[in-house]
């Protein structure tokens, strides 16, 4: 296809191919960018807990009475729910992974050691907290019952072995000898050996950018039982049976003491809650660069059906000379392509410097430049597919109305 | 004339229906996601005390140093207060009013025994707290500064736990079960939304706030437990005794200043605060001490998601786009119709009539697009509504001064779009579009 008369017809209509092509770099810039964020919030929300979450509820108490013992009481609780049929193991727990908010503690390999090696989310539990998680130890043993030690919110305990999560013994111990080294961890005084590595254990944390989502894998399990005023427990239940477990497990422990409020909640619920804010985004932006994409295509096909009208007679000429109508199609569709070539060359521009000024404002992730040419050939496409019926219609034009005139 | 105008306008509109609806619709679909989330973007950067933004601090001091976990602060200082610290500005009584302020939460059981208890959030305050955020009360009024020195169990409660527990009735007297205790109720507000919830940025900045307000040193002294983050740099003994000796950071702290002159003196008397204590031993460090207002404290604390900021973004990038669609739209249209200007111009129509033609049919495309456009902000605050918490729902509604905004936006961004395809359209040369004919 000869370019240069394309390109001469053009310089006719300036301003509209400017428009086109002005439209599509803006388009493109915002499409790569978001193309980045949907992956980007899509992978964050669909890592694995390292929780066995189609089969674990939490449910949290809360006491009207503020008991004296409160070691008894959580002992009383924990046997109840394990005695229960259909479940496999229960224990009581500080925190559980995607609750929002939680423990964090600064893990040292040197006593009094000003700057931590790193942040780690702090899990406490006891013996059956492996089981009731349904962790995956990777390398050395869980804890014993004897090894458990009883502590307030507010008490500093010394703590026996603890064991960690495969991702922050990688960070801490970079050779792979993390197993038997001892760290400091709540204690810049007295450290603990590593006795255990667990595959996975998500942190509390949900939040995708800012201080909190960088140590995502980052966890570490100590021996500690917390008693606490509002104890938590943990609960795993054979497989398909968490819902009936569930309501039975708040009607046993209501039996134990009505004094209380609780309240269960599945893992899966857990999750849905932890990234509401996340789907909610991918949901707009997904809606946006689509009604995006819609006005774009729209915008090509007006000023193109106007071009087709405009040079009605020319086309009729052509097509009386000779001009099949392959040849008519094929020129809007090269028109478009130069058009649109132009649109998405500055459009991969604008799209790596928007990526660049957000990624310093609003802490976004530094887009792939896949991601760039991926939105690059959609925008190409696009043009050729919403040109074609403008297109067509000039083809359809008859050559006889080049004689008409008019 | 405009008359006239208005009626060829219309005419033309009505000749290229589907063209015009395509401008219309991508006008209104443009101000419609822009303004959604300008009107969302609002709602959560907006000033929660206008009246009083300026006469209300947190201050902060460094008790930390420069040996401090990295991250967590830009400028080396917490955003709370140790309790040493906190008890010793509220002894210093250096402002007009002050409070030191802590969340926590009670089970609350009904006196009611048909009713089930409830978890209650609280927040533990002295008695300052209520005029000094000029909170609305519906009956009684807060409790008394001796009630503060006695630690005595009185309570104020919100609207909604009142229209709970009581009915609605006024209860002042009646008394409350938190917990293990009874408190009296010294007030009951009246509707009181403060979003985002400045004063405590910790916990749900646009959530449900609380339910319950006691005193501060009746909390410490049933050694409640903090609700929101406790950050400690150091070791801490065991018991709560043990939290309150520590340097870990976790109530909040705000002052009431009337005028810059009482800002500064108080500024002055935090950095002599910080130098005694630096003297005292207890600091190793020069003193490092900060005044913010709530403006700048909001500002400081980034407390809008950057996802919002990213949102507006894209939405504004969405309403260029549309924009830039409708005026290409315009310009075929307008061109389209170069013979019939051709025409009014050879019989005498001058430039400026053209122009101003053009002028009030771009108007009418932009008007037209900026009511729909309101109804899809409308219809996208609704969506967003079901994903925000109910406070929200207060915030997020249009009101007369965002319909306005809304529309005059769609107009004004209209004819911007449509001054060059009319300015084309004014130099329309008649002879030659005559000849053309």
């Amino acid at each position: 296809m000869e370019v240069r008369p394309i390109l001469s017809a053009m310089r006719r209509n300036k301003f509209g191919a400017l428009l086109i092509a002005a439209q599509m770099a803006v388009t493109l810039a915002f499409l790569a960018n978001a193309i980045t964020l949907i992956e980007q919030r899509t992978a964050w929300s669909d890592r694995p807990s390292g929780v066995d979450e189609q089969n674990v509820f939490v449910i949290s108490t809360d006491n009207m009475e503020h008991s004296a013992d409160l070691a008894a009481r959580q002992a009383a609780d924990e046997a109840a729910l394990r005695s229960m049929p259909g479940v496999l193991d229960a224990y009581a727990a500080n925190m559980y992974p995607m609750e929002g908010g939680g423990w964090v503690e600064t893990v040292s390999l040197t006593a009094k050691q000003k700057i931590g090696n790193a942040t780690a989310a702090y899990y406490m539990g006891d013996q059956h907290a492996l089981a009731t998680l349904g962790l995956r130890l990777v390398a050395g043993r869980n804890f014993t019952a004897e090894e458990i030690v009883d502590r307030g919110e507010l008490d500093q305990v010394d703590k026996g072995g603890v064991i960690v999560t495969k991702a922050l013994a990688e960070k801490l111990f970079p050779s792979g000898n993390a197993l038997g080294q001892s760290i400091f961890v709540e204690s810049d005084e007295k450290s603990s050996p590593i006795i255990g590595i667990v595959d996975r254990l998500q942190g509390p944390f949900t939040v995708a950018t800012g201080l909190l989502s960088t140590f995502p894998e980052y966890s570490v399990l100590a021996p500690l039982r917390l008693l606490s005023p509002s104890p938590q427990y943990m609960v795993r239940t054979q497989p398909g049976q968490l819902d009936a477990v569930m309501k039975a497990a708040e009607a046993k422990l209501l039996a134990l003491d009505d004094n209380r409020i609780l309240r269960g909640q599945s893992m899966l619920q857990i999750r849905a809650a932890a990234y509401r804010g996340d789907h909610g985004l991918i949901i707009l932006l997904v809606a946006v660069c689509t009604a995006l994409l819609i006005v774009t295509a729209f915008g090509i096909i007006g000023l193109t059906s106007y071009w087709v009208a405009l040079r009605r007679q020319q086309i009729g000429i052509r097509r009386a000379l000779g001009a099949t109508r392959q040849a008519i199609v094929r020129y809007f569709q090269t028109e478009n392509l130069l058009i649109a070539g132009a649109g998405t060359a500055a459009g991969i521009a604008c799209a790596i410097a928007l990526n660049l000024w957000m990624v310093r404002s609003f802490a976004m992730v530094r887009m792939d430049n896949s991601r760039v040419f991926l939105g690059a050939l959609i925008m190409l496409l696009l043009g050729q597919a919403a040109v074609l019926w403008p297109a067509l219609r000039a083809a359809s034009i008859p050559p006889a109305l080049a004689t008409r005139g008019g | 004339m405009f008359n006239y105008y208005l009626r060829l306008g219309l005419r033309s509109l009505k000749r290229n229906a589907v063209l015009t609806a395509l401008m219309i619709t991508a006008i209104a679909v443009g101000i419609g996601a822009a303004m959604t989330t300008l009107t969302v973007f609002r709602a959560m950067s907006g000033n929660p005390i206008p009246q009083k933004s300026s006469q209300l601090f947190a201050p902060q001091i460094d008790n930390w140093g420069p040996d401090r976990p990295e991250g967590l602060s830009s400028d080396h200082l917490e955003f709370q207060l140790s309790y040493t610290d906190a008890m010793a500005l509220m002894k210093a009584r250096a402002a007009k009013r002050q409070s030191a302020l802590m969340a926590t939460r009670f089970a609350l059981r009904p006196s009611n025994p048909g009713q089930k208890p409830f978890k209650v959030f609280a927040r533990a305050a002295y008695a300052d707290f209520f005029p000094m955020f000029d909170v609305p009360f519906k009956y009684g009024g807060p409790w008394s500064a001796a009630d503060d020195e006695n630690r005595a169990p009185v309570t104020v409660i919100t609207r909604e736990t009142n229209d709970r527990l009581f009915g609605g009735a006024n209860s002042i007297g009646k008394t409350i079960r938190l917990d293990n205790d009874n408190y009296t109720v010294t007030g009951v507000l009246d509707d009181w939304h403060l979003i985002p919830h400045f004063y405590d940025l910790g916990i749900r900045p646009f959530g449900d706030s609380e339910g319950v307000f006691l005193p501060f040193t009746r909390a410490i002294d049933k050694k409640m437990p903090p609700t929101g983050s406790t950050n400690c740099n150091s070791d801490v003994d065991p018991g709560f005794a043990g939290l309150l000796q520590s340097e870990c950071v976790w109530l909040q702290f705000w002052v009431e200043l009337p005028s810059a002159a009482d800002a500064e003196k108080y500024r002055t008397f935090l950095n002599n605060y910080a130098a005694e204590q630096q003297r005292l031993g207890r600091f190793h460090w020069p003193p490092h001490t900060q005044l913010r207002d709530v403006t700048d404290w909001l500002a400081y604390r980034h407390i809008v998601p950057n996802e919002v900021h990213i949102l507006i973004l894209v939405s504004f990038g969405f309403l260029l786009v549309c924009l830039m669609n409708a005026m290409g739209l315009m310009l075929a249209k307008i061109m389209g119709r170069a013979g019939d200007i051709g025409v009014r111009r050879a019989l005498g129509a001058s430039r400026g009539a053209i122009f101003m033609q053009c002028l009030i049919e771009t108007g009418i495309v932009g008007l037209a697009g900026g009511i729909v456009g309101l109804g899809l902000t409308a219809l996208g605050l609704w969506a967003a509504r079901s994903l925000l918490t109910k406070e929200f729902v207060a915030l997020t509604h249009l009101d007369l001064t965002d319909t306005g905004l809304t529309v005059l936006l769609a107009v004004a961004a209209t004819v911007a779009a449509g001054l060059y395809p009319t300015w084309r359209a004014a130099h329309v040369q008649p002879a030659w579009q005559l000849k053309a004919q």
